[in-house]
């Protein structure tokens, strides 16, 4: 029959345990809520009659989602993957076209004078929209911005946006600003 | 045959014990509703947890369907509430917190992918009646493809 064994040393097993045990702490993470931040403008005060603030046409680029889920950016139908380099390329107006947004000269810590877009990117959309679709288009927009400074990142600072320091980043966010206007909710096209 | 010595045991039990405590979170609310989180790939983290209170939307799970319906609610806490409900909500969930935190509360919404904007945007206007206008629009993250 079988050969009398010899008893296993069970004392490391002990130290294999607590490899594990580390290797599990190291490896799995609590699960962090993540999201799109975004602060709502403030409610208007109810005596005071709402003015609208006059934003010039240029400087304004609306973007419809209707309740079919379909896309209309400054008139024109658009599909969702076409959004973010039409928002980037309204942002910067590279070319100093007189129908995208207005560009401002201003001194920026660290980064010095720099033409800043005067840009709004409004975002309306109806009552039968579904959330999904509303949040591809609320991340192709922040994901515009994102790239945006991103390459300011790299080019004024030769690092990436994540690695900069705080001062360093307020500057780029101040050079390319965050506008998204979210409009007062309004029922286009009916439910 | 000897036995197997057994004196490690407890180290095996201890690690489980502990790779649990770590990797699952807590949840002081019991889900109501089922919220499929939209995917986005542009997403920020919450830092402090202390500081976000949660607005739940979406349909009624399968056991409450029954009294509930299908169509999707607002769960606050752990019960289904309406719109006007939330305003008073904030105002407690400000109370709770500490003085000088108050400023910093954010709403963290998690809502369904299939819900309509109707009830979305009519919860944003609350929360900018409350005054709660620190939002956090909360979606799985994923990679840009």
């Amino acid at each position: 029959m079988a050969r009398k064994t010899p008893e296993i040393n069970g004392s490391s097993l002990a130290d294999i345990a607590f490899l594990l045990l580390i290797f599990f702490l190291v490896t799995t993470t609590m699960n962090v809520d993540t999201g799109l931040n975004r602060m709502l403008p403030p409610m208007p005060e109810q005596n005071t009659k709402q003015e609208d603030i006059e934003v010039k046409k240029r400087n304004m680029l609306a973007v419809k989602i209707n309740k079919s889920d379909r896309l209309l950016v400054a008139g024109e139908p658009m599909e969702v993957y076409m959004l973010k380099d039409k928002a980037k390329e309204f942002i910067m107006n590279p070319n100093e076209d007189e129908h995208l947004p207005e560009l401002k000269e201003v001194d920026i810590p660290l980064i010095g004078r720099r033409k800043v877009s005067e840009g709004v990117i409004s975002l309306q959309n109806d009552n039968g929209t579904t959330y999904r679709m509303y949040m591809l288009v609320q991340n192709e927009l922040v994901a515009a911005y994102n790239e945006l400074r991103e390459d300011l990142a790299k080019t004024a600072f030769g690092k990436l946006y994540s690695k900069l320091t705080p001062e360093e980043q307020e500057a780029v966010d101040k050079a390319i600003p965050q506008r998204i206007s979210e409009a007062e909710p309004k029922n286009v096209g009916g439910q | 045959m000897p036995a197997i010595s057994t004196a490690s045991l407890p180290d095996i039990v201890f690690m489980l014990l502990f790779f649990f405590m770590v990797s699952t979170s807590m949840r002081d609310t019991t889900m109501m509703v089922s919220t499929k989180l939209p995917e986005a790939s542009e997403v920020a983290k919450l830092k402090k947890k202390s500081l976000v209170s949660y607005i739940y939307v979406g349909p009624p799970t399968r056991e409450h369907q029954r009294l509930f319906g299908t169509e999707p609610r607002i769960q606050l806490n752990d019960s289904f509430k309406t719109l006007v409900d939330i305003r008073d909500f904030i105002s407690s969930e400000r109370d709770a917190m500490n003085e000088s935190d108050r400023p910093l509360l954010t709403t963290s919404l998690k809502i369904d992918e299939e819900t309509r904007m109707r009830i979305v945007t009519d919860i944003k206007q609350e929360l900018r009646k409350a005054s709660a206008l620190k939002i956090s629009y909360a979606a799985r993250q994923v990679d840009r493809h």
